[in-house]
């Protein structure tokens, strides 16, 4: 009853939605943007421009059954592609995660552990993680490894630092308020910190992912094999330009869809925040 | 439910010439300065005076969230807090409840109420529940069980924070100013209901607050501080009996009561004033 | 202290004990967590060391660790590096790039962003496509930024202008979004023209968020930067004095000089502190009220 309750609410909200202009400004935008790419490249053909690959040529080639340079919707080639990708980025998103969070929220809840090791951590926070790729190569062997390392430690600080916040981000008033019914340490920690720190925590996870996507392109464009990454650079090299477009958008799709399932997931083990006042409730 | 007659023997708070500063060096200042009065066992004790003089860190002190620099604080002639343990430690025989409202946004309603005893393992989680409802219903919030406060009207929060700290049968409940964001009507109903509940239960209270008609329409006695650092200037004995209901709002004893303290107050207002005094750590 | 002694003694004795009292208290604040500090970067160093070293004193070659080149030699270094004028040509072509890389999408980007948070009209065009642009990695168009810019250095700047872009607009958004409405309310009923409350209000509301933002900001150009110079290799010609920080990096690697590599890679974090730190400073110099509001 209550999860039909809350599609019913849902759907109320749309109807404002789709009288008001967005729905159709945004469709307009879309529109906007490809026109003019179209025009741009394929009917001026301006100065620049004319070395872009059109938008029909990509289009056409990404839907074609039997694409010029090899890579289309229908070919196992680019799944392959995905995938790999994909695995990577689940792999060291799971690993910055698992040791991530843990550590943000003991850094945030124990001083002694934080005036321990987060000097440490943002020492070497600020150099870039592209920097590392070379002692990556250098560390680990194989090719496939330094990606995924490179990748996680993208990941690895952005989630410890937002949990840290996370935890800081709690009213103290909860922390007091749990004591005083006599909640020890670890109780507290159980039922105020975690489930307090967990909107940050989710923020930071969805950063954390868009941070893995930027830096396994990055790592794959240098090393590696297979990938989003390395099919841009390839595709570059080996002069196929329709191509690159094609997987610069792919990434986006995916990249987007990730970061949209961390967010769904988040919601759905915070529910208590989706439900506000003006919902399911009795004001 | 018939009103317990018998006050409960628990609940005596003695505090002795309690002393607290804040900040070092040029920003040092004196909040709280030779500070003695009683709470007695059972009695609704209401403490008001202007901003920033230092009640908040008296309750502070009691409920174990602050250490005094100097002076003691007893509850039933234990020592809480004083020479040799600056900080009372922690407890739920003292419950706070707070301003903004502390329950836990991330657990219904009804898990809220039950943390007390169910964090404690003094009952299980099942039977923690079922006395939770039980209570919620006799303070006629049964069907506000299972939604998340953050659906609850602030004035069912408040309730139901209330109902939380005497699900753990407190000696002693501490109040800061927990009405204080809530319009005027709502206030008058939560008054209303905060004296069945300590009709009921006779539990101890210490409330802090600034409204002058909230004070004396609860408190049994009325303790005006002075402005920062805090000391108590006069003690007003509410002698209207319990139990009260709104129409006392316009008898004599009543209005002579408000107006006493509103001229002790008032001095101290302006002594603060004069001073410049934001409001500080209090 | 006696009671009312304390309020009303004259300031210049309240100072006397009172500031003992203060330094006394900030060096012991001071000690402990420096000194903890202190301890973990001592125990870092050291398993480098033992790890980066560890065939000679071990016999047995440590997995990751003893891939890396030793502390020692890169102190030794970058000792000599300090000397030799390629290496701050290097900090200088790095530096130039991100100063006018996030120069160029602060002058495009707020402007952007601010016509997004006044027009709803514009925000239901551009915003769609911004979100749709923003997935793909800067460093995905860097092969599309060389096909289109017709000099390197163009498309290497490109792709790091987009980096920082993305976050200003954002920041831009979000601290629109934070003014109070009822601001503008009370400008308009005040008769304040459109151009007024831009001015006065939605700016000054919008220019915290993109300070506080700005660490952010940097740091992202900062990576873009360094990938870039990485990726293309370094800039026109491929010159080392014009190849950047990243370029140097990249090869030092390929030269097989290990140390230097760290060597650069310290360079780099400490050349992004540096320039946020020197951001701030710059802000707070011309925006002094920001600090009192915080």
């Amino acid at each position: 009853m209550a999860n039909v309750r809350a599609l019913l609410l849902r759907l109320e909200r749309l109807v404002p939605w789709l009288k008001s202009p967005m729905p159709y400004l945004a469709v307009a935008g879309y529109g906007l943007f490809l026109l003019s790419w179209y025009l741009l490249v394929d009917v001026f053909a301006l100065g620049r421009f004319s070395r872009m690959p059109g938008l029909g040529s990509i289009v056409h080639e990404w839907l074609s059954v039997d694409p010029a340079y090899g890579v289309s919707i229908h070919t196992p080639i680019y799944y392959q592609h995905i995938l790999t990708s994909l695995g990577r980025v689940g792999l060291a998103f799971a690993l910055a995660t698992a040791l991530g969070v843990p550590l943000g929220l003991l850094l945030g809840w124990s001083p002694t552990v934080k005036e321990y090791v987060f000097p440490l951590f943002e020492m070497l926070r600020p150099i870039p993680i592209l920097a590392w790729v070379p002692l990556a190569i250098i560390m680990f062997a194989g090719s496939e490894t330094p990606v995924v390392f490179l990748t996680f430690l993208a990941s690895f600080f952005a989630t410890t630092l937002n949990t840290l916040l996370g935890v800081r981000s709690i009213d103290p008033s909860f922390i007091l308020a749990a004591r005083c019914l006599g909640a020890s340490r670890t109780q507290v920690f159980r039922h105020v910190i975690v489930p307090g720190a967990l909107p940050f925590i989710f923020t930071g996870l969805q950063i954390s992912v868009g941070v893995a996507w930027f830096s396994l392109v990055a790592a794959e464009m240098v090393s590696g094999q297979f990938g989003l990454g390395y099919l841009i650079n390839t595709s570059y090299t080996m002069v196929q330009y329709p191509t690159i477009a094609i997987a610069m958008l792919t990434l986006g799709l995916v990249g987007y869809s990730t970061s949209a399932a961390v967010r769904v997931a988040g919601d759905r083990i915070m529910r208590w925040r989706k439900r506000e006042l003006t919902g399911a409730g009795r004001a | 439910m018939t009103p317990s007659l018998e006050p409960s023997p628990r609940g005596a708070i003695r505090i002795d010439g309690a002393v607290k500063s804040y900040g070092h060096g040029v920003a040092r200042t004196l909040a709280v300065d030779d500070c003695s009065f009683d709470v007695n066992a059972g009695e609704i004790c209401v403490v008001v005076g202007p901003s920033g003089c230092g009640k908040t860190t008296l309750l502070g002190a009691i409920a174990g969230f602050q250490s005094l620099d100097g002076g003691s604080i007893r509850l039933d002639g234990r020592m809480l807090c004083g020479p040799g343990r600056p900080r009372a430690e922690v407890g739920s025989d003292r419950i706070v409840v707070f301003q903004d409202g502390a329950l836990l946004p991330w657990k219904t309603n009804l898990d809220n109420v039950a943390f007390g005893p169910t964090v404690q393992g003094t009952l299980s989680r099942a039977a923690a529940r079922d006395k939770a409802r039980g209570m919620l219903a006799d303070a006629g919030l049964g069907g506000y069980e299972d939604v998340y406060p953050g659906q609850t009207s602030s004035g069912v929060r408040r309730r139901i924070e209330i109902v939380r700290a005497l699900m753990n049968d407190p000696a002693v409940l501490l109040l800061d100013e927990p009405y204080r964001a809530l319009d005027a009507l709502t206030k008058s109903v939560m008054h209303e209901s905060l004296l069945e509940l300590y009709l009921r239960t006779r539990v101890t209270i210490f409330f802090i607050t600034h409204d002058l008609e909230e004070a004396v329409f609860l408190g049994r006695r009325v303790v005006v501080m002075t402005a920062r650092p805090c000391r108590p200037k006069a003690i007003l004995d509410v002698d209207i009996p319990y139990p009260r209901t709104y129409d006392i709002v316009g008898e004599r004893r009543y209005r002579e009561l408000v107006q006493e303290a509103a001229a002790a107050v008032h001095e101290e207002a302006r002594r603060a004033f004069d001073v410049g005094d934001k409001e500080g750590p209090q | 202290m006696s009671a009312g002694a304390s309020a009303l003694a004259a300031p210049s004795e309240r100072r006397q004990p009172g500031r003992r009292l203060a330094t006394r208290l900030r060096e012991l604040a001071f000690t402990r967590s420096r000194r903890r500090a202190l301890t973990s970067y001592v125990v870092f160093i050291a398993v480098w060391q033992l790890g980066a070293t560890s065939q000679q004193w071990l016999g047995h070659a440590l997995p990751v660790l003893s891939a890396l080149p030793p502390p020692t030699a890169v102190l030794t270094t970058w000792g000599h590096l300090v000397l030799d004028s390629g290496y701050w040509h290097s900090w200088l072509a790095s530096l130039v790039r991100v100063a006018g890389g996030f120069a160029a999408a602060v002058v495009v980007g707020v402007p952007f962003g601010l016509t997004m948070a006044m027009s709803r009209g514009f925000r239901g065009l551009a915003f769609p496509v911004f979100e749709l642009l923003r997935p793909v990695p800067p460093l995905a168009w860097v092969p599309a930024a060389i096909i289109f810019w017709p000099t390197q250095e163009l498309s290497i700047d490109f792709v790091i202008f987009l980096g920082a872009f993305y976050t200003i607009v954002l920041n831009v958004l979000g601290g629109a979004e934070t003014m109070d409405p009822r601001l503008v309310q009370v400008a308009r009923s005040m008769g304040a023209s459109r151009w007024n409350i831009f001015r006065r209000l939605v700016f000054r509301a919008v220019l915290p968020s993109i300070l506080v933002g700005m660490d952010v900001s940097i740091g992202i150009t900062w990576e873009v930067v360094v990938a870039a110079e990485m990726i293309s290799g370094g800039g026109a010609s491929g010159s080392s004095s014009g190849g950047g920080l990243g370029f140097f990096i990249w090869s030092s690697y390929v030269g097989g000089s290990y140390p230097q590599i760290v060597v650069g890679m310290i360079s780099i974090g400490l050349a992004g502190y540096l320039s946020s730190a020197a951001l701030r400073r710059l802000a707070n110099r011309f925006l002094p009220w920001l600090e009192a509001r915080s």
